[in-house]
């Protein structure tokens, strides 16, 4: 894992001394709401619904047991006891004082964390494979990249004014579990003939009201030119990128409006024109990077075997422990789903006994999934049954990954000024509604949002769910057929839309059409593209 | 009505316009008929609350009832989260957000 060396926490450092100037300067009045807005937002603090909501980066979704436990001290400390996972790979504090943000981001600060570019239109914290450095179709550990991306952007001064807020992905897999191309930039690492690794890009996705699937523009870019592409895309887009309409002023509007052969031309030219520039971070940085990513001194010799005698243990393995590339251990999604919970949110105690976990059996790493899961990469086999009772006793060992009930759900308008309806409800309904029939559906990804900006990734749900406002009443549109993996597809409207009893009832009407409809093998979202949206129609409205 | 919404600048806090002063309490609130952007201007400059707006609202014998789900949420706190709510105990909580 990436540790701070004396540059990155000399920046941070002074960042939040900064920060807490400013907070000082607001309290006395010396800066107006107007002028302070701009700087707290820098610091990834917002003013929400019912308080200050503070958003802290989690780089690549990666952290040790030290800063897992600092999040949870924080909730504790300076939150009601609890904190958000969202969808990119972030946590959220809901109820921050102002005056306590100095001290926050302080304790941050202590151990290699920080707010920064968690908002405004700069380039925001880069999501990767939760599984990266564990999963045994990598090609690469994607995390190196990724970390070299977040010290190129971090402060880049020609990206912290950008058309709109920019969203970068890196996974290394054939497999996408990152929704690398519903990001602005998405990039996949490959290997050639050669055996060397190089990238390929995918611009222009998003979700939010204009949703898109990026195209690629480049299947090979030398990994020594990777950060030198990156500019050039970013350069294309601040260029032309539409200042003059918010909704129309992320990078896929652009790639869309010149078509991707016309944006791709203009970020070769200007490729060309870097590479000339000598832009590129040294090899040495990368290498430097590169080596604390190094795998962690795994045992050999270790049984793949397990004691699989009782029931519930043996389905959670089943369900949310996943192959490791190093034989004897596994990884391990702890679920922060309990049927009838609030998606994605974790207590204090519960963050701190998933910092024990990966200090006792988990070589001191944690990640966190764009589902709002938490994963332990790197777990003995062996340990899997104390792991397990640990986070049944703490009420995280729902066995359900990418089952009905893993709902990624946005705040909504329970917590985001910006929600139309309220999103949590919703899933709290449905996962302890259909929690018994997980096993019968087998893989469905449920994803609900609470207004049209899309963090619930409703796009891409095999069921999606749209919040919206109708005449001041909470109203629920169902999509079906989206998928964020790497048959990347984007959900369709059913009709007419629901509200909060019927959406529910909505779900599982559109499930059974499943069950009576599926083939042998197939999931939801393989007989939803087999058989179309009309038996589904057929059975929502008659 | 009319009631004048916005957040304590220290603490973040949801408050309300009482007619003198800043109230947690959304049934302490005052019908501001047009004054609400002087008042949130003025209010605003000598920093007692923060993004402060004028909202509709239905007066009812427990006090003013905002017309806007947004706003009973914001009165109240997280429908999903009972045990953060200003009066956790009261079970009438939910049908007056709702
Ligand atoms: S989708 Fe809308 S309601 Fe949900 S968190 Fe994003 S902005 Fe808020």
């Amino acid at each position: 894992m990436y540790v701070y060396d004396q540059f990155d926490q000399a920046m941070v450092d002074a960042r939040v001394a900064e920060f807490r100037d400013q907070v000082r300067r607001r309290l006395e009045g010396h800066l107006s709401e107007d002028q302070f807005k701009p700087l707290r937002l820098m610091n990834g603090l917002y003013l929400q619904l019912h308080a200050y909501m503070l958003r802290v980066a989690i780089p690549y979704g990666t952290l040790n047991s030290a800063q897992m436990r600092m999040l949870g001290q924080i909730a504790a400390k300076y939150d009601r006891g609890y904190g958000h996972f969202t969808t990119r790979q972030n946590i959220q504090y809901n109820w921050i004082r102002l005056e306590d943000a100095g001290d926050i981001l302080a304790d941050l600060a202590s151990v290699g964390m920080h707010a920064i570019q968690t908002s405004g239109n700069c380039i925001r914290n880069t999501t990767s494979d939760q599984w990266a450095g564990a999963a045994a179709d990598e090609v690469a550990d994607p995390r190196p990249y990724a970390e070299l991306i977040r010290q190129w952007s971090t402060f880049h001064p020609e990206f912290c004014a950008l058309p709109r807020k920019f969203k970068m992905a890196v996974i290394a897999a054939e497999a996408d579990r990152a929704a690398m191309r519903l990001h602005d930039i998405g990039i996949r690492l490959v290997k050639n003939a050669a055996g060397e690794l190089g990238a390929q890009f995918y611009v222009g996705g998003g979700m939010g009201r204009t949703p898109m699937i990026a195209p690629p523009i480049r299947d090979w870019v030398p990994i020594d030119q990777f950060i030198t592409y990156c500019e050039a895309c970013l350069r294309v887009y601040n260029r032309h990128g539409r200042r003059d309409n918010k909704y129309k002023a992320r990078i896929k509007i652009l790639v869309h409006e010149l078509g991707a052969a016309e944006y791709t031309r203009q970020v070769e030219e200007e490729f060309a024109h870097l590479l000339s520039q000598g832009i590129e971070p040294p090899a040495a940085e990368l290498a430097r990077i590169a080596a604390q990513f190094t795998d962690p001194p795994f045992e050999t010799g270790l049984p793949d075997s397990m004691d699989l005698a009782d029931p519930a243990f043996a389905r959670w393995v089943r369900v949310n422990v996943s192959g490791h590339k190093a034989p004897g251990y596994a990884v391990v999604t702890v679920s922060l789903k309990p049927a009838g919970g609030i998606p994605g949110d974790a207590s204090a105690a519960q963050i701190e006994l998933l910092a024990d976990l990966a200090r006792d059996h988990g070589f001191d790493e944690l990640r966190v999934t764009h589902t709002q899961n938490v994963v332990l990469p790197h777990v003995r086999k062996a340990d899997l049954y104390a792991i397990w009772q640990r986070l049944e006793a703490t009420g995280m060992g729902s066995a359900n990954i990418d089952r009905i009930g893993d709902i990624i759900a946005c705040p909504g308008l329970d917590y985001c000024s910006l929600a139309n309806a309220r999103s949590i409800p919703v899933a709290q309904a449905i996962s302890a509604r259909m929690a018994a029939r997980e096993d019968e559906i087998g893989e469905l990804k449920l994803k609900i949002s609470g207004c049209i900006n899309a963090c619930g990734h409703h796009h891409a749900g095999h069921i999606g769910i749209l919040g919206v406002d109708r005449k001041g009443v909470e109203n629920y549109q169902l999509l079906l057929g989206g998928s964020e993996g790497a048959d990347c597809s984007l959900g369709t409207i059913t009709g007419p839309g629901f509200d909060e009893e019927g959406i529910v009832g909505a779900v599982e009407t559109a499930t059974e059409v499943y069950l009576a409809r599926r083939e042998a093998g197939e999931r939801f979202l393989d007989t939803y593209r087999r058989i179309g949206m009309a038996p589904f129609k057929e059975a929502l409205y008659g | 009505m009319k009631l004048l919404t916005g957040n304590d600048l220290k603490s973040g806090a949801v408050i309300w316009w009482d007619g003198t002063g800043w109230s947690l309490h959304v049934e302490q609130a005052a019908d501001v008929g047009g004054e609400g952007d002087v008042i949130a201007a003025r209010e605003g400059a000598a920093r007692r609350v923060v993004a402060a707006y004028v909202v509709e609202a239905e007066g009812t014998p427990q006090g003013p009832r905002p017309l806007h789900i947004k706003e009973r949420i914001r009165a109240i706190g997280p429908t999903v989260r009972p045990d953060l709510a200003l009066r956790p105990a009261d079970p009438a909580l939910g049908e007056w957000v709702i």
